[in-house]
């Protein structure tokens, strides 16, 4: 699978380049500007992009403008986008053309190199992977509305995951319970949240987060 | 529309010379009376009460000078004593009116309102009248009445070239008073010359700048040493203990593996708290949304962030000086902050606005209000120890709008507050400043 990496930080971008190496990622180009991660972008056609918001020259939101301009020209363009911040803000740009592909972590979620290296594959593969510290934001935002004070603590714990981007399988292995007990609490939780139910791990996600928008 | 100008000049000049001749030759009177009972005694009740009474009547002018003449009077009344209670209370008031030199400029106008401040402000209503004879005076006299003493301004009513020249008069003075917009300011440049204080804007401007830098000084200092308190518990602290741990893991790797990996484990939990430390810690100092993005969509960040329904409207035509975009938004931090724990508030909202160089933030919240401006010197207020409690991070948790208002001082901001009981409450700030960069391309 080939990567486009792009971090500014010298120290960052090494190991992000030792760890994908690691985990079987052929890296196709690692820049640390955003005018090099565009070109890159359009040239190298990627499986994945891996891209850190803040880019020089302008230090601000670079990297994240080129990944959404990167996305507008290739729809789908899979991007997992890691930041030393989260923000919702972002998250909602990221997520608000509706198609797969795209994730958003805090950089320190590379501590736990396997689900780090879970989180690229998710994305690479058309799905989503949104940083437990954006989910908890919206969920608590929201848990004066009345639909999500329905839920059961273990539906929430579910509906968290979920939302996040996670499988049925990995939800189940996360709380170490069947996948069939996983597939009654989302069944549960879609009827409560009236949402229509789908397979589609990355429609869940945008159905989750279109819910919680709503209010 | 200059007609109307004309006559409403005239009009107002007709009032104005009345209130004039009436109020200053009274105020003069009372004044000179009140100061020669001084020496009776009495003199030090009355005198505060008629240097009230002759701030009241030149305040009026200052109004009246700003409303229809567009000419600003400053006053630069020196601020009162405390009241006292009793004899000293009552030397002190009149001492405090007799060493204000105010009370001595206003003193040296009321004459001066009276005779050239009453021509000058009957002055557009006599170019008028004047006028007006002109047209007027020939007529009756062409219709038989002929007062052979009858004189028109130089004219006189026994000569048939004269009185047909009258009416050029009269059209040249009504000229006069049509043409020259600035004859009703005539009034107020006069009062202008006698009330302003001598320098009073420059010496009030330095006296505002030394104020608000001191408060500057003073907060920067007292976030310095937050931040270095916070990093010297916190984050360092952290990269201590995990140094150590990686030491001891070093030591253990061979020897006992799974009290190592026990270790690695601790030592990546400490990494992951030093680091949630450091973000809040940034947060506070300078938020990176703000630093991304600019103010408004930090404020709709935050807005995100609160635990109530927030509405954020308005867009900023580019970024704002960074001092004042950090001000701002930690202002609305602030705000929001205490509508949500105090207001009570089912939603709140906020307006941006960028117009004439002047940034308007406006925070409104449908809660139960109440809020008060505490007054300064009060509570709300304080020293440098009291700033240091009144962290941007944290929000106000104390009645931080006393500390607000000087935040926004150093800018030469203003803070207004609205908030009748059982609400709604309304905070508008504005700060004036520049636009330094127009906004880039931003999806």
């Amino acid at each position: 699978m080939r990567v486009v990496l792009a971090e500014d930080l010298f120290l960052l971008r090494d190991g992000l380049i030792r760890m994908l190496e690691a985990f079987g990622f052929e890296i196709a180009a690692a820049v640390d500007n955003g005018p090099d991660l565009t070109r890159a972008l359009a040239e190298e056609q990627p499986d994945v992009a891996v891209v850190d918001v803040r880019l020089p020259p302008s230090l601000t939101d670079e990297g994240l403008q080129c990944a959404l301009a990167a996305r507008r020209a290739r729809p789908g363009l899979p991007v997992l986008v890691l930041s030393q911040h989260v923000e919702q803000l972002y998250a909602r740009e990221l997520l608000a053309d509706g198609t797969g592909g795209v994730g958003y972590l805090l950089k320190d979620r590379v501590f736990d190199a396997e689900q780090f290296i879970d989180a690229v594959r998710r994305v690479a593969a058309g799905g989503t992977a949104m940083d437990p510290q954006v989910i908890s934001q919206l969920l608590s935002r929201r848990s004066q509305d009345r639909p999500l004070a329905r839920l059961t603590p273990r539906e929430t714990e579910v509906l968290e995951l979920m939302a996040e981007g996670r499988s049925n399988t990995a939800i189940a292995a996360k709380l170490v319970v069947t996948e069939r007990a996983v597939a009654k609490h989302t069944s549960n939780i879609f009827g409560k949240l009236a949402l229509p139910p789908s397979d589609d791990d990355n429609r869940r996600v945008l159905a989750v987060l279109a819910y919680l928008d709503r209010g | 529309m200059r007609v109307r100008r004309t006559l409403v000049a005239g009009a107002r000049g007709l009032g104005l010379a009345a209130v004039s001749l009436a109020g200053s030759t009274l105020l003069f009177s009372l004044t000179l009376i009140s100061l020669v009972l001084l020496l009776l005694g009495v003199g030090w009740l009355t005198t505060p009460l008629v240097v009230q009474l002759t701030r009241r009547f030149a305040d009026q002018r200052r109004v009246w000078a700003q409303d229809w003449a567009g000419i600003r009077v400053p006053s630069g009344y020196r601020p009162p004593p405390a009241r006292q209670p009793g004899l000293p209370g009552v030397v002190q008031r009149c001492q405090h009116v007799l060493t204000d030199p105010t009370t001595w400029r206003e003193m040296m106008w009321l004459p001066v309102d009276m005779t050239a401040g009453f021509f000058t402000a009957l002055l557009p209503a006599l170019l008028i009248a004047f006028g007006v004879e002109g047209f007027v005076a020939p007529a009756v006299l062409w219709n038989g009445v002929r007062p052979d003493s009858f004189t028109y301004g130089f004219l006189s009513a026994s000569d048939a070239t004269q009185v047909a020249l009258m009416p050029v008069l009269g059209a040249a003075a009504l000229a006069a008073a049509f043409f020259s917009p600035k004859l009703p300011a005539l009034h107020f440049r006069l009062a202008a010359v006698f009330l302003t204080p001598p320098k009073a804007e420059l010496a009030a401007r330095v006296e505002r700048l030394t104020e608000t830098r001191h408060d500057a000084v003073d907060a920067s200092a007292a976030e310095l040493r937050r931040i270095e308190r916070d990093l010297h518990d916190g984050a360092q602290a952290r990269l201590v203990a995990m140094g150590m741990d990686l030491g001891t893991i070093e030591a253990l790797i061979e020897r006992d593996p799974a009290q190592a990996k026990e270790l690695v484990a601790r030592a990546r939990t400490s990494s992951a708290q030093a680091l949630t430390e450091l973000r809040d810690l940034v947060r506070g100092i300078h938020p990176p949304v703000l630093a991304e993005r600019g103010l408004d969509d930090a404020v709709r960040a935050l807005a995100l962030r609160m635990p109530l329904p927030v509405e954020v409207t308005g867009r900023l035509p580019g970024r704002l000086e960074a001092p004042v975009e950090s001000a701002a938004y930690f202002s609305v931090s602030e705000l929001l902050t205490n509508t949500a724990k105090h207001a009570d508030a089912e939603r709140a909202w906020v307006d941006l606005e960028y117009a004439d160089g002047r940034l308007r933030v406006t925070v409104g919240d449908d809660g139960r209000g109440g809020v008060v401006l505490p007054p300064e010197g009060g509570a709300g207020a304080g020293g440098p120890g009291r700033t240091a409690t009144e962290l941007p991070a944290q929000g106000g948790t104390h009645s931080g709008l006393r500390g607000l208002e000087r935040r926004l001082g150093t800018f030469d901001g203003i803070l207004a507050v609205s908030s009748p009981a059982g609400g709604p409450t309304l905070v508008t700030l504005e700060i004036p400043c520049a636009l330094c960069s127009p906004k880039t391309s931003s999806s």
